[in-house]
């Protein structure tokens, strides 16, 4: 069944389609990428009885305004968002976490995010998209992925591949965690910071700028010192790596990195933290604690038990 | 022949073949690239191999740190040589003025004349080290010792899609329009990375010899209406 059709009245900062992430192309130049923030990706899923790996819409503070052309639908939002739903013409204050149907000529307006910079919306049933090297998710710069690889657009229309109304009246109670200290642990060139700077690194605030999107979070504070080189020889990356430029300024490489980078690494954020870290709007500042790598293995299988209870609450 | 094993963040393996950037080094680690990929080892979800270390990620949910490095430093590579294709790729490059943003800077630095640096650099058997930084690069070396210069003091913020770059002993293809800083002698109509092959996406591959020869201006055009 084909005929439940959403069309897109405006397409919100950076709409694009997401999933689990994309594994194995690493080596050619392809870099994860992904929902951002996994957790929130994975309720939203079940929140319509989607199974795990189907492609949401991923939005970035203002999200897209959405019209049911055809057909029905039935949808869930989740982040810390703000959105409205216009039904039968009647305009209602929506809530994330909780599913909503909706049917011919009804919209969504996803207004902003409050205080974070993600959220997710999934249909059930999910998008009919086609897949490119192995997943839906949509890699902008090297145009991979859902939807020709490019952000979703104005007038762009999505078919749901089946809709389901069974999976109505499913809500969670979840508040997202507003913490702002990120633990990490040592990146592989450490050294070849001053201690003095490494001391104001791990414990000193750093700014969240502007200059921040799905491939990095630049940071501002303290300038980080270097006592060796500025420069080593390109190698590969992974999310999570903060690497000091000759600058000073650290970045983090977020789910969208080039995947092979020449800057010292300092340290790598814990898996844990991750999606804590890429909620962290520019304007708030973070702090870095550093710990260990046992520890960091433990704080990831609390963190995926949580997510499990959550889950398993829907 | 990994020198040194430790982790890169909790999710990562950080595998160190030594200082040296060379043909034998790299070659050791294309070898482990490629055997590991083979093996196909539950829970490892990319291999990341650049001029002198390999980088191995896994899903935190089925395996860790521990239990991946004990099944690295378990495998066995032989000393044997690398089995390449024999074949050389051939990229057609045009490098006429409009196409050469740093042909000038590059000759009046290196003092060569235009006709030196191309004939120092075409028609030579590069090596390929890695591909990545974006979808397809390829990083190939070695250039000629007396065409070796840094990178641009400002990078460009938009290097063209292929174009053709040159920066210490390495030279490459930007696949995408980029921002980047290597020294821009030409520019290859041809596609470098195909998104809708999913099978081969890259014409060129970590171990190839890759060589560039020059096209003129009316060729470049026909090629790039393929």
């Amino acid at each position: 069944m084909k005929n439940n059709k959403i069309i897109v009245l405006r397409d919100g900062i950076n709409s694009t389609f997401q999933d689990l992430g994309r594994n194995n192309f690493y080596h050619i130049g392809l870099p994860f990428s992904g929902a951002m923030d996994k957790r929130n990706y994975l309720i939203a899923n079940k929140l319509v009885g989607n199974k795990y790996n189907e492609a949401v819409i991923e939005f970035a503070y203002q999200g897209p305004l959405i019209k049911i052309e055809d057909g029905n639908i039935n949808f869930a939002i989740s982040g810390d968002i703000k959105f409205n739903i216009k039904k039968n013409g009647k305009l209602i204050n929506g809530n994330c976490y909780k599913n909503y149907n909706l049917s011919k000529n009804d919209e969504v307006d996803i207004i902003s995010t409050n205080n974070s910079v993600y959220g997710y919306f999934a249909v059930s049933g999910g998008f009919d998209l086609k897949q490119n090297f192995g997943s839906f998710s949509t890699h902008v710069r090297s145009k991979v992925g859902a939807n020709n690889g490019i952000k979703i657009q104005k007038d762009d229309k999505f078919f749901i591949k089946d809709f389901r109304d069974k999976h109505a009246n499913k809500s969670l109670k979840y508040m997202n965690s507003k913490i702002e200290y990120i633990r990490i642990l040592k990146g592989t060139n450490f050294d070849y910071f001053f201690e003095q700077s490494i001391k104001e690194f791990t414990s000193k605030e750093f700014l969240v700028t502007k200059l921040s999107d799905r491939m990095g979070m630049r940071l501002q504070g303290p300038k980080i010192k270097n006592l060796k080189e500025t420069n080593i020889r390109s190698e590969g990356l992974i999310k999570g790596v903060i690497q000091v430029p000759a600058d000073g300024n650290p970045i983090i490489m977020l789910s969208d990195h080039g995947t092979i980078g020449g800057y010292p690494k300092i340290g790598v954020v814990i898996s844990a933290d991750y999606d804590r870290l890429v909620q962290t709007p520019p304007g708030k500042k973070i702090k870095f604690e550093l710990i260990e790598l046992k520890e960091a293995e433990k704080l990831y299988k609390l963190y995926q038990m949580e997510t499990e209870n959550l889950l398993s609450q829907i | 022949m990994i020198k040194n094993i430790s982790n890169l963040g909790d999710a990562a393996l950080y595998c160190d073949f030594g200082n040296e950037v060379n043909k034998t080094t790299n070659i050791k680690v294309i070898k482990y690239f490629k055997k590991i990929k083979e093996l196909k080892i539950k829970g490892i979800n990319n291999l990341t191999p650049s001029y002198n270390k390999l980088i191995i990620s896994f899903d935190l949910n089925l395996i860790n740190f521990s239990e991946v490095k004990k099944k690295i430093e378990d495998i066995n590579i032989s000393e044997n040589n690398l089995k390449q294709d024999q074949k050389i790729i051939e990229i057609p490059t045009c490098c006429d003025d409009e196409f050469a943003l740093d042909i000038e800077r590059l000759s009046s630095k290196l003092k060569l004349t235009k006709k030196e640096i191309l004939e120092k650099y075409l028609n030579k058997e590069y090596f390929c080290y890695m591909t990545g930084f974006i979808a397809g690069m390829p990083f190939l070396g070695d250039i000629d010792k007396h065409i070796r210069l840094e990178r641009l003091e400002t990078p460009r913020i938009k290097v063209p899609k292929g174009a053709v770059g040159i920066t210490e002993q390495f030279t490459n293809i930007y696949t995408f329009e980029s921002p980047g800083g290597w020294n821009i002698l030409g520019k290859t109509p041809i596609k470098i990375f195909n998104e809708s092959n999913e099978k081969q996406p890259t014409l060129i591959n970590p171990g190839d010899k890759v060589l560039f020869y020059e096209i003129n201006k009316k060729e470049f055009i026909k090629l790039n209406e393929k």
